[in-house]
């Protein structure tokens, strides 16, 4: 029954991934309209064709996939993080990896004098002939800013570890996270108010965004994306033990602590690349498994993998709503998952008494 | 563009005739929020937190009296031996009740207006937006400075603009251009204050003003308008190539490109007396790289 049910969903996850895809190709500047028609049929209008063929595969095609699989890595971490937490609450954020990251991208931006606009700061301090932008797409910086918000993600969670002792006790390691969160937090700001150049591009590092993922950005998260979907898949029968009792986990033989690390791993690496490539987006990771758990009840693996695909799915869908709604203007997609995300979690509270009264 | 042109006009007609009809004491000036402020003499120690508005008591001719400013405001050189009390959005109120003012000059945006005037310190706000603002903001201050001939300072500074777009040559004349803000990407659309002045130097700004001053756009938007020319600080020119779809921007691929110092860039964003320099900036860059000149004429005038 339940095997029925993981089956329905991730076929209709994969299929409404699929439409998203295709609805995406056809949303940009200019609101809807149909490209497939002039890219299948290539005989008919030749000059429109390489049009459509430009704007699809160059701009269209790699921001909806990098959209999906930035949210499939946050669905993921969501997934991992609330198993491990064993906290509905958890989300990739958790563990100070959000703030971590944002750290080290403004500290990037701060040292290599990173690209701000005309309108920020003003203060005009030389910074020598280097200067990045956050949203480049050139692969060099992608993988120097994937680096720093990797490493900034990856040291402030070995910090939170730090500060509770391990990972032991599950409630030392959240209230740990929370204080680096906010700690780190305040660094971030602390950056910023030094370095007024770097505040724009920040800010909208901040908000996330989709605008210019390109094809580098596409290929690091997929791949990042397949190393910790197949890592997870192999510790998550640790979840599954975890969330009968540390003990119960330990008496089934497994090797807690060693798995338990292992998935804080994965958790930093697949929220730090998510987070280099667009920026800081909210409750996805927080909602896909609510969302998955709600349709149906299964194991973590299966849960991870579900998640997953339903993250994916949402900042889609976010994504292309961002670039549709008031086009050719863009709304900050992390605006519009705030907003979404928000407000599904808002029902699902107030659906909960309702149900429980209906004995469901 | 020639109704736009005749809009900008008439909306300067109206405005002079209205500072006419308006007697005015000396020492005494209404400000952006409707307050009228009165100063039994011209201030002697002025604060002014916004660099606008710096840059504005300077050509004025009262630099001198200036005895604080915020940590923006740059220019003219000499305003950065003054000391600092913070930026327009977060001053020090401390720094600024010691500098015993006269008066304050801030932005209507600058919430410390209440908190300063509730310590006795006179505030004056005003909101340098358009160029039609920069002539209302120096004739208000040189009401307020009593300075006779701001009316005539303000001329030469709308001459300037009017004689850099006629250094362009006509078939340079009608470049689409696309003006980058920053990289959200946002760009200065029609309704800015840069917009403004690409529209007196006869650009085509690829961005309406309807959009709003400054849009924050889909990328895909700037691939499809495919601008002939593109203006940008030199802090966020790096990687436009690598961006999705932009390799087949004319601009681009032309190499029409002016990419501007910070030091330029002050010049051409900040709506105070120096717009006649933004706009001669802007001109060298639309005679040099429009694409409708040869490239002779390109290469003696490439820098921005």
């Amino acid at each position: 029954m339940m095997q029925a049910r993981f089956r329905w969903v991730l076929w209709l996850a994969v299929a409404v991934a699929l439409t998203l895809t295709a609805l995406g190709i056809c949303v940009g500047s200019v609101g809807f309209e149909n490209l497939l028609q002039p890219l299948l049929n290539p005989g008919q209008d030749p000059e429109r064709t390489s049009m459509a063929h430009q704007i699809v595969w160059e701009i269209r095609l790699p921001r909806t996939l990098g959209a999906w699989a930035a949210g499939a890595l946050l669905g993921l971490a969501g997934a991992v993080a609330q198993g491990l937490f064993r906290n509905p609450l958890a989300d990739p954020y958790l563990l100070g990896s959000a703030s971590g990251a944002s750290l080290g991208v403004a500290l990037a931006l701060a040292v290599l004098g990173g690209g701000a606009g005309m309108l920020g700061g003003g203060a005009n301090m030389m910074n020598g002939g280097l200067v990045v932008s956050v949203f480049s797409s050139s692969l060099l910086v992608r993988l120097g800013l994937t680096g720093a918000a990797f490493v900034g993600a990856v040291l402030a969670v070995l910090l939170t570890l730090a500060l509770s002792r391990g990972v032991g006790h599950t409630l030392r390691l959240l209230l740990a996270g929370v204080v680096v969160g906010v700690v780190l937090g305040a660094l971030t700001h602390l950056v910023l108010l030094l370095t007024p150049d770097s505040l724009q591009a920040m800010q909208a590092f901040m908000l996330g965004s989709t605008a210019f993922v390109g094809w580098v950005s596409v290929g690091m998260m997929t791949v990042v994306w397949a190393v910790c979907i197949v890592a997870a898949w192999m510790l998550a029968r640790v979840l599954d033990g975890l969330s009968l009792g540390d003990a119960t986990a330990q008496s089934l033989g497994l090797a807690v602590t060693p798995m338990r690390a292992a998935l804080v791993a994965v958790l930093a690496l697949a929220t730090g690349t998510a987070v280099a490539q667009t920026g800081l987006i909210a409750f996805v990771g927080l909602a896909a498994p609510h969302l998955v758990r709600s349709v149906v009840k299964t194991t973590h693996g299966q849960l991870i993998l579900l998640a997953s695909l339903v993250g994916g799915v949402l900042l889609m869908a976010a994504d292309t709503l961002a670039r549709w709604l008031i086009a050719p203007q863009e709304l900050p997609v992390g605006v519009l998952t705030a907003v979404l995300g928000g407000g599904y979690l808002l029902w699902l509270m107030h659906r909960g008494p309702a149900k429980a009264r209906a004995g469901v | 563009m020639m109704r736009l042109v005749q809009q900008i006009s008439r909306a300067v007609l109206v405005h002079a005739a209205l500072l006419g009809s308006v007697v005015v004491l000396a020492g005494q000036v209404t400000d952006d929020r409707g307050t009228t402020v009165t100063l039994p003499a011209p201030p002697q120690r002025i604060v002014s937190i916004l660099p606008s508005l710096t840059e504005t008591v300077c050509e004025l001719g009262y630099c001198a009296r200036l005895v604080g400013v915020d940590r923006y405001s740059n220019f003219p050189a000499s305003v950065q031996k003054l000391p600092q009390v913070g930026g327009g959005l977060d001053p020090n109120v401390e720094a600024i009740v010691a500098l015993r003012p006269d008066v304050v000059l801030m932005a209507k945006s600058a919430r410390v207006g209440e908190r300063l005037e509730s310590l006795g310190i006179k505030v004056v706000a005003l909101e340098p937006k358009s160029h039609a603002d920069v002539q209302r903001v120096m004739i208000k201050l040189g009401q307020l400075l009593e300075v006779a001939d701001a009316q005539r300072i303000w001329r030469a500074i709308d001459a300037g603009v009017s004689a850099a777009a006629q250094s362009i040559p006509a078939p340079a004349r009608g470049a689409k251009v696309y003006f980058e803000v920053n990289q959200g990407p946002y760009a200065a659309g029609e309704a800015s204050f840069i917009g403004e002045t690409l529209t007196r130097l006869g650009a085509k700004n690829i961005v309406p003003a309807k959009l709003g001053p400054f849009p924050k756009l889909n990328p895909e938007y700037i691939v499809r308008a495919n601008p002939d020319l593109i203006m940008i600080g030199e802090r966020s020119a790096d990687g436009l190539q690598q961006r999705p779809g932009w390799q087949s921007i004319r601009a681009l691929r032309e190499q029409r490109l002016c990419v501007f110092t910070s030091e330029d860039a002050d010049a051409l964003v900040r709506p105070g007396p120096r717009m006649a320099e933004g706009a001669r900036l802007m001109a060298q860059c639309l005679a040099g790289k429009s694409p409708t000149l040869g490239s002779a004429l390109a290469a003696t005038a490439s820098k921005p």
